[in-house]
């Protein structure tokens, strides 16, 4: 097998043993990234990094890496995708990119995103869409749809991305690889330019479980630059998750499997839960009741948080700066308002004003109020399950990748393909997604395992015992065998 | 009912000059989308209280010590335009 399509922990043991260096792991990488990102897009930058010639004893995992572009490292520019942030170079590292540093990390480059992580096909980036590795006429998913399909193409050996509605999760079901939405509060949210503060979470998108329970490892704890990020100990999950699986309870959400869901998902899951069943797994069905108001709920408190969190993209301080040819109002304000119409995008202009809406006089109450209530009764609703069960299995998306331009110009049907997913980001609980089997047409199918807060053990325990009596994410993206 | 003149208010309030085709786009939008978001009046609340975290953390506070931060010629290297050390901006009074 070539290097660059090996999984993060096998490089880590050919690199102790001496069979390989990070040099030759970065040639093998650079190499195929000139090749196969012509067609893929998953990269909006590369970085020249060199790996260092000699690794310090704590540079355990020297090990190159994606990072979605709203996750600051020191003097690169970073722009979250967004015209507004053209040529911003943030002067410190995100959190998790020190951490991943210390390990004797290589960031190979920031991968292509939605701007500001609005969207869920990654066809709102100003650089252009990404493909999908497994059907080129098809969105990787999205907003880190770049990091998802770097990693399905081989072109990294894993990435970071970030989900507030299932941004990890439902790409990496769509490029049929593996993604964690970490409980709210495990990450340092330090350095990833925000969306929406409440619900977003950074998380890793690898190319098997074990390579994402690593890189949590990595990432995760407390900081005490972020301020929501809570102080407990974090387990080790690589080693945690061997133990078996026995005598596990799990919640199939009745609301999960309604109208609107492909067929074919539906009939993965169940063969899914087969194989957890064979391994002592027991199933019942449970109810979530709140879950068809879940959309609803995320788009007015995630625009909200959104409108609030993006004012300060004005021109006063960074990156994009306009003015109009003639004065409108004032100098000052005409420079804010020709900025941040030129600097925006379709999308971003959209959450930006209906956030703006739900958030002003007379309109508070009923909308935002009325959300973060309506917040309460969904995150009610994993709690009681909870209380009962070890987990809750789903499908991480109702189709599987759909088609470049399908949805673009309808907002809402966007907004539903984050069906299965955006009640995680509300209730602030765990999630990984997997694969767990091919359409028809060869498109890959994302299973969606929930734990409780901060029992990311048990997702990657069920996660892990389920890859292991599985092929699926052994499959190769047919254009690149 | 949202109306452009609603859409007008709005993007003012969020400071975005919008160009009319794009008032007249964001005002279907957002009638659909608002549409859309009427199914949350459909519960009742009353007795619920609001979400606005997930995590049960009270205020987090720190000792007041000096430490360690930016420089300012480092913070001030991302300036679009800087005077004397400070951000440099458009006439503010005439």
């Amino acid at each position: 097998m070539k290097l660059n399509e090996l999984s993060a922990h096998s490089l880590v043991d050919l690199l102790k043993s001496k069979k390989t260096t990070p040099q030759e792991v970065l040639q093998s990488l650079h190499a195929h990234i000139v090749q196969t990102d012509k067609s893929i897009k998953a990269y909006v930058r590369l970085n020249s990094e060199k790996p260092e010639s000699t690794l310090s004893e704590n540079q355990t995992c020297p090990v190159p890496i994606a990072i979605k572009d709203n996750i600051c490292i020191a003097g690169h520019e970073t722009t979250c995708c967004s015209k507004i942030l053209e040529g911003f170079r943030p002067p410190y590292d995100a959190t998790v990119i020190e951490k991943l540093r210390k390990t004797g990390a290589i960031f190979l480059g920031q991968t292509n995103m939605d701007e500001f992580a609005f969207g869920s096909s990654t066809e709102n980036s100003c650089y252009g869409s990404t493909s999908n590795p497994w059907d080129k006429d098809c969105v990787p998913g999205g907003s880190s749809g770049g990091s998802a399909a770097a990693v399905a193409a081989h072109e990294t050996i894993w990435a970071l991305g970030s989900d507030t509605g299932g941004s990890i999760r439902q790409p990496a079901a769509f490029c049929g690889v593996v993604g964690v939405k970490p409980t709210y509060g495990r990450v340092s949210r330090y350095g990833l330019i925000a969306f929406a503060s409440s619900l977003d979470q950074i998380g890793p998108i690898a190319k098997d479980v074990e390579d994402a329970a690593l890189l949590l490892k990595i990432i995760a704890g407390y900081d005490e630059k972020d301020s929501t990020s809570v102080d407990v100990p974090v387990p080790d999950y690589p080693k945690d998750m061997r133990q078996e699986v026995k005598g596990l309870k799990v919640g199939i959400p009745k609301e999960y499997f309604v109208e609107g869901l492909d067929k074919e998902i539906k009939e993965a899951i169940s063969a899914a839960i087969e194989v957890l069943k064979k391994l002592g797994v027991s199933f019942k069905e449970v109810s979530l009741p709140h879950t068809e108001y879940a959309i609803a709920t995320y788009y007015i408190i995630a625009t909200a948080e959104a409108s609030s969190n993006l004012a300060r993209y004005d021109g006063v301080q960074y990156g994009l700066r306009c003015r109009p040819s003639k004065t409108r109002k004032s100098p000052l304000i005409d420079m804010y308002e020709e900025t941040r119409d030129k600097g925006f995008g379709k999308e971003a202009k959209r959450r930006i004003m209906l956030g703006t809406y739900s958030l002003s006089t007379g309109y508070y109450d009923a909308y935002y109020l009325q959300g973060q209530k309506v917040r309460t009764l969904i995150k009610n609703d994993f709690d009681k399950v909870f209380q009962e069960f070890d987990a809750v299995i789903t499908p991480t998306s109702p189709t599987p990748a759909f088609k470049k331009g399908e949805r673009i110009n309808d907002p809402l049907a966007m907004y539903l393909s984050d069906i299965y997913t955006i009640s995680v980001n509300l209730g602030g609980v765990p999630a990984i997604s997997l694969p767990c089997g091919f359409s028809k047409t060869g498109l890959p199918i994302g299973l969606q395992i929930i734990t409780k807060p901060f029992d990311e053990e048990t997702m990657f325990r069920l996660a892990y015992a389920y890859e292991q009596h599985t092929e699926w994410h052994k499959q190769k993206p047919p254009q690149l065998k | 009912m949202i109306s452009q003149n609603d859409v007008k208010y709005i993007a003012s309030l969020a400071r975005i000059h919008l160009q009319d085709d794009e008032i007249q786009q964001l005002t279907r939008d957002l009638e659909n989308i608002l549409q859309y978001v009427t199914k949350l009046s459909s519960l009742d609340v009353r007795q619920i209280e609001p979400t606005t975290h997930v995590v049960p953390l009270k205020n987090v506070s720190r000792p007041d010590l000096v430490k360690p931060s930016l420089k300012p010629n480092i913070a001030l290297g991302i300036a679009v335009e800087q005077h004397q050390g400070a951000f440099k901006v458009p006439k503010v009074i005439e």
